[in-house]
């Protein structure tokens, strides 16, 4: 299980570090075994800085991020547990190595002691489990690939981990076409099952909702609304939630500008950040609520 | 359509795997064939290596070069290149293969001997040059925060030091003036433009999403340089230690010029000096400054045309056009 509690990131920008923009602010959620977890926002609101702090490729400024108990420390230990996928399938590969390369980083720092006749044999079969040939993706180059099968290869890639925990899955279906996408959602739902957690992070609130349990709606680098799937998307509480999905094209009906977001979003929930319990399961930070603390 | 061989397939097996170059379609499917063994990357590069005539025509004209510096010296008569040969500024014949200088000095002689000093000093400048440059480059460019901001101003405060001045104080104090020294000095000067170029270079690739896919996968910072990193650049750092190379080889023709140079020696920089000193060109004695100067041109130029075919051997994909 993966626990964030108040994890807030800061950068230090401009000359002598005199400026700072804070990334991610206080935010706190947990993720199960065998539970996806979706985090929506927009463009820079923090959600692909909180995938890299859960992976430990970014450090975090304050709050504590724990796996199982156990404070993240990026290092070969704790990558045999989580894996990440990136957004974009083409800078994943080494453009001058064969694509299987990926597979072969794998065998060297966890399984170096595997036969070589026997990793093949693994390889092959978490590629086939990714619903891909062998014969036709192994011993290519990437650009001989397409974005869909090089997608396919970095789940491939996490699957030869057996001893795997959790995943962060950050935008990777924004780069393939509508059709490869639900076979790669399908795919992390394989995982699920599996009693992987799964972060799934994303822009698009349709793909959002297909498989999590929970949502995670980010903005600003603030938790404005989380809760289950169903709820938040059912019973949008706050202003910003109701605004993107409001903003969801539909058939028939004229595409105007919603209402601006409310006034009360930036003061959002208390000091420490806590959320207002809207219902059970279902987390809003203030925007008029009664009983919030703002007011 | 390509016309390379599918690697690493014995030639019974049915095409059916082959790379799907320009068909619209998805690419047959195998089937039932069984994926064949992938070559050793080694191999494979020996293999397009092996095939590229750029590499081998560019190769084969420094080796030619490299072995004329390293063993013409052993044909010749006597061991000083700057000997009377017996006859003055005469015109290339059997007797003296490149012809002679105003001072009756063999030019053929010069060449040789030059070449081996050119060779020395390019090798030897050129190479800590490129040494010093892919380290405060790489380190630089994928560390970034305080390191970078110190070894980039170590950087600027390198790049603007008036070299000329320093080997002259140097020279006084020292007193060395052997062609590994002017090496090592170039060497030690000549690094910084290189290090601006390989940071600026690593900086932009440790951004891509694989770097972090190697350290997603437990690699550390050496390997993920050295591994990742670098051999995406392979054939941009050959290329600059050509241009180090060649520069090593020029300044040490100006140092040699302004009487700093070797004093034991000859190179070819020190003929194409002289001859323009003693105005071969206006006396028409173009056999003393021709071969010089197209061994220099020669050994940089065959170097830069070994690159070219370098490029295409690493770059898989340059293979197929």
């Amino acid at each position: 299980m993966l626990t964030l509690d108040r994890v807030t990131k800061t950068f230090r920008t401009g000359t002598f570090s005199g400026s700072s923009v804070t990334a991610v602010d206080r935010v706190s959620f947990t993720v199960g075994r065998g539970e996806v977890v979706t985090l929506l926002g927009e463009s820079g609101s923090g959600k692909s800085t909180l995938g890299r702090m859960i992976l430990g490729l970014t450090p975090v400024t304050a709050g504590s991020l724990t796996l199982g108990g156990e404070p993240v420390r990026s290092g070969r230990e704790y990558y045999r547990r989580v894996q990440g996928i990136f957004q974009d399938p083409f800078s994943c590969f080494n453009p001058v190595f064969k694509a299987d390369r990926v597979f072969a980083l794998v065998k060297e720092a966890y399984y170096p002691r595997v036969s070589a006749a026997d990793w093949r044999g693994r390889v092959e079969r978490a590629v086939r489990d990714v619903r891909l040939d062998p014969g036709q993706v192994l011993n290519k180059y990437p650009h001989q690939l397409s974005g869909g099968q090089l997608q396919r290869l970095l789940i491939a890639r996490a699957l030869l981990l057996d001893g795997l925990e959790f995943l962060v899955a950050d935008e990777i279906t924004s780069m393939l076409d509508a059709s490869t996408r639900v076979d790669v959602l399908n795919l992390l739902g394989d995982l699920r099952e599996r009693g992987l957690g799964v972060l799934y992070i994303t822009h698009d609130l349709a793909l959002g909702t297909y498989l999590a349990e929970q949502t995670v709606v980010l903005r600003g680098g603030r938790i404005t609304e989380r809760g289950a799937t169903e709820k938040v998307f059912g019973n949008p509480m706050h202003p910003y939630t109701r605004h993107l999905l409001a903003a969801v094209p539909r058939l028939g009906v004229d595409w105007v500008d919603a209402e601006p977001v409310g006034s009360c979003v930036f003061h959002d929930a208390g000091a420490e950040g806590e959320l207002h319990e809207a219902e059970p399961d279902h987390f809003v930070a203030c925007a008029q609520l009664p009983g919030c603390p703002g007011h | 359509m390509n016309a390379m061989p599918p690697l690493g397939e014995p030639a019974s097996e049915p095409v059916a795997t082959a790379q799907p170059a320009s068909d619209a379609g998805p690419p047959l499917a195998s089937g039932a064939a069984e994926p064949s063994a992938p070559l050793s990357p080694t191999r494979e590069t020996l293999h397009y290596a092996l095939r590229n005539p750029k590499l081998l025509i560019g190769l084969a004209v420094v080796l030619v070069l490299l072995l004329t510096g390293l063993f013409g010296p052993l044909l010749l008569d006597g061991p000083d290149p700057n000997a009377y040969s017996g006859a003055q500024a005469v015109g290339p014949s059997g007797e003296h293969w490149f012809g002679t200088t105003t001072f009756g000095q063999d030019v053929f002689a010069q060449f040789v001997y030059g070449l081996r000093a050119t060779f020395l000093v390019g090798v030897i400048g050129g190479g800590i040059a490129a040494v010093i440059a892919m380290l405060v480059g790489f380190f630089a460019g994928y560390r970034g925060g305080v390191l970078d901001e110190v070894l980039t101003m170590l950087t600027n405060i390198v790049l603007v030091i008036p070299s000329l001045a320093v080997l002259l104080i140097v020279n006084a104090y020292l007193g060395v003036r052997s062609v590994p020294v002017q090496g090592l000095f170039i060497g030690l000067t000549s690094w910084p433009w290189a290090a601006r170029a390989i940071r600026a270079q690593t900086f932009s690739l440790r951004t891509r999403d694989f770097v972090d896919l190697a350290r997603l996968s437990g690699s550390r910072t050496w390997k993920i340089i050295f591994r990742e990193i670098a051999p995406n650049m392979s054939s941009y750092l050959f290329m600059t230690f050509i241009l180090l190379f060649g520069g090593s080889i020029l300044i040490a023709s100006s140092l040699d010029f302004i009487g700093l140079g070797p004093t034991d020696s000859v190179s070819l920089g020190l003929m194409l000096q002289s001859a323009q000193q003693w105005s071969a060109l206006q006396l028409g004695l173009w056999w003393w400054f021709v071969p010089p100067g197209v061994g220099i041109t020669a050994v940089v130029g065959a170097l830069y045309v070994a690159n070219v075919g370098l490029d295409e051997v690493f770059n898989p994909k340059l293979r197929e056009s």
